[in-house]
């Protein structure tokens, strides 16, 4: 088989469009795993619930207020969905991770994931499983540009960027602020970041709210893409594991690198050998965790 | 017991500690007033460390009372106590080795005016300035020793809680550490060592608590210090 650069360069292109989704989701988990020691399960449901926040607001909620013409907008949406779904976080970790830190991880991983059944159960009850379009895409992002080597949606170019600059954006604030020398410090020993004076359980509550923004952001950013539906969630949460597992957990840099590879491998294995597009971030995870088992970036304790 | 004559700045009246179910401290009573020089001695297990974390609110249960500068804090999240001017600088020193050693530095906020600035600091540690910008743990182990009570002294905290400073150190550092706690009381802080090297601290407290399974045994000031060296000894097995 004749590979050209065109055809090789376009699947990449377009896996680095589901590489930054990858990147996205794990950059919560690995911010969340972090300072809170938990495995969100429930982080596809949020995510799912992101693009619920989206697809409701601008389809439903007009006439459920009584303003028959109101439309959420997708602008709003990125900033209004993250902040939905953040809260829901906030109220999430106050009322019921909280109590388990001091339990073994496997119970905020059970809990999280009963979680996300129930949210995936209730949303599976009232909507359709096969997807509802988001037809709110702004028409500024209609289109093509050329790239050059292949016309590209303007929209999924905007995903990309937009993506790169908030996990980009996350990195720095965590690896070079000062906020994020208290997420750091906070991360390594908890006890004494308390004892210095700084108020943890609040950081705690936010930054787990924080992560579960990523979600809802991403799930804002793939409704025009893809339909919007219960299980979109539970679907991409699978990939983004094993993505974690590759990247090692609760490492920054580790979580967006290793999603934007994958994206871009699974783009390339497309063209080489297209039914093994779906099966070869899980051999890669195999083959890592033989030979690496904290991960390409994940520190062996 | 003689009362300090300074006024008082921690008073810490039958004080009971818990880990899980480990009864740890069983009434402890002692009071250090402003400006004062106090040690905890004894030996390894006798619940030293863990009168400093009661104080600094680090144990899973704790009663009785503790009072700072007059207020409660016993029911105080942990939090919330350091901003009534405390530094604590726990035994295993506590450097964030994601951090750098200016990150380390400025990590602990602010709780009171009159702090040390950044570069009086660095005036009095130099080998920090120099290192700012390595990671924390790849300083050595007097230099880790320096970073973890530099830090606190930028706080403006006056009440300092030092837990077993000089171990593990070569004599040098030990002799710089000694310099550096003189001048600390110069400056008028109020410290509280944990300490196992007995010389280390007898020239510099004011007084000596003696505890001995989760109890105060015995309240020695300096003075008095010569006449109960047998009734110490005995404390402390050497």
């Amino acid at each position: 088989m004749e590979l050209s650069f065109q055809m090789v360069m376009s699947q990449v292109m377009l896996g680095l469009n589901n590489g930054v989704f990858y990147a996205i989701l794990s950059l919560g988990l690995a911010v969340i795993f972090g300072l809170l020691n938990i495995v969100n399960f429930a982080h596809g449901a949020l995510y799912m619930l992101g693009a619920y926040v989206a697809l409701l607001g601008y389809t439903s909620i007009g006439p459920l207020i009584g303003m028959p013409d109101f439309h959420l907008s997708y602008w709003a949406a990125l900033f209004v969905a993250p902040l939905v779904v953040g809260a829901v976080g906030i109220v999430i970790e106050k009322t019921m991770l909280s109590r388990l830190y001091k339990f073994d991880h496997l119970y905020g991983l059970l809990l999280t994931f009963g979680l996300a059944l129930i949210i995936q159960g209730v949303f599976t009850n009232f909507f359709n499983v096969s997807g509802d379009p988001y037809d709110a895409k702004p028409e500024t992002l209609n289109g093509a540009v050329n790239l050059g080597f292949m016309l590209f949606p303007k929209y999924r170019l905007w995903v990309i960027i937009i993506s790169l600059l908030v996990c980009f954006g996350t990195w720095y604030v965590i690896e070079r602020t000062k906020l994020g020398s208290y997420l750091r410090a906070g991360t390594e020993n908890p006890e004494l970041v308390k004892a210095f004076g700084i108020n943890v359980p609040l950081m705690i509550s936010l930054t787990y709210g924080y992560g579960v923004a990523l979600a809802a952001f991403a799930g804002v950013l793939a409704a025009p893409i893809y339909s919007v539906s219960p299980v979109m969630g539970s679907e991409m949460i699978i990939t983004v594991f094993a993505v974690v597992v590759i990247g090692g957990m609760g490492s920054i840099m580790g979580s967006i690198v290793t999603g934007l590879l994958l994206g871009m491998v699974e783009g390339f294995t497309k063209v080489v050998y297209a039914p093994a597009s779906s099966t070869v971030i899980f051999l890669i995870m195999v083959m890592v965790l033989l030979v690496k088992p904290a991960g390409l970036f994940g520190r062996e304790s | 017991m003689t009362e300090p004559l300074q006024r008082e700045m921690l008073r810490v009246s039958d004080l009971h500690a818990y880990y899980d179910e480990s009864h740890i401290l069983h009434g402890i009573n002692l009071t250090v007033g402003e400006g004062e020089v106090v040690t905890l001695l004894g030996r390894n297990g006798a619940g030293r460390t863990t009168i400093l974390k009661s104080i600094i609110g680090l144990v899973g249960r704790r009663n009785g009372s503790i009072t700072i500068n007059g207020v409660e804090t016993i029911r105080m999240p942990t939090h919330r106590i350091a901003h009534l001017g405390i530094g604590y600088c726990p035994e295993e020193r506590g450097i964030f080795s994601s951090l750098s050693v200016e990150e380390n530095l400025l990590l602990p906020p602010v709780v009171k005016d009159g702090g040390m600035t950044l570069p009086e600091i660095y005036a009095m540690f130099p080998n920090l300035l120099e290192r700012r910008s390595s990671m924390g743990t790849r300083l050595s182990g007097g230099e880790q020793q320096m970073l973890a009570m530099a830090r606190i002294l930028r706080t403006g905290a006056k009440l300092l809680l030092l837990d077993e400073i000089t171990e593990g150190l070569a004599p040098i550092i030990v002799q710089t550490l000694k310099q550096l706690i003189g001048q600390l009381k110069e400056k008028g802080f109020t410290i509280i060592l944990v300490e196992q090297n007995f010389h280390f601290a007898a020239d510099l407290a004011d007084r000596h608590y003696v505890v001995d399974h989760g109890l105060i045994a015995e309240m020695i000031p300096r003075a008095a210090l010569a006449s109960s060296r047998e009734k110490l000894n005995q404390y402390l097995g050497v």
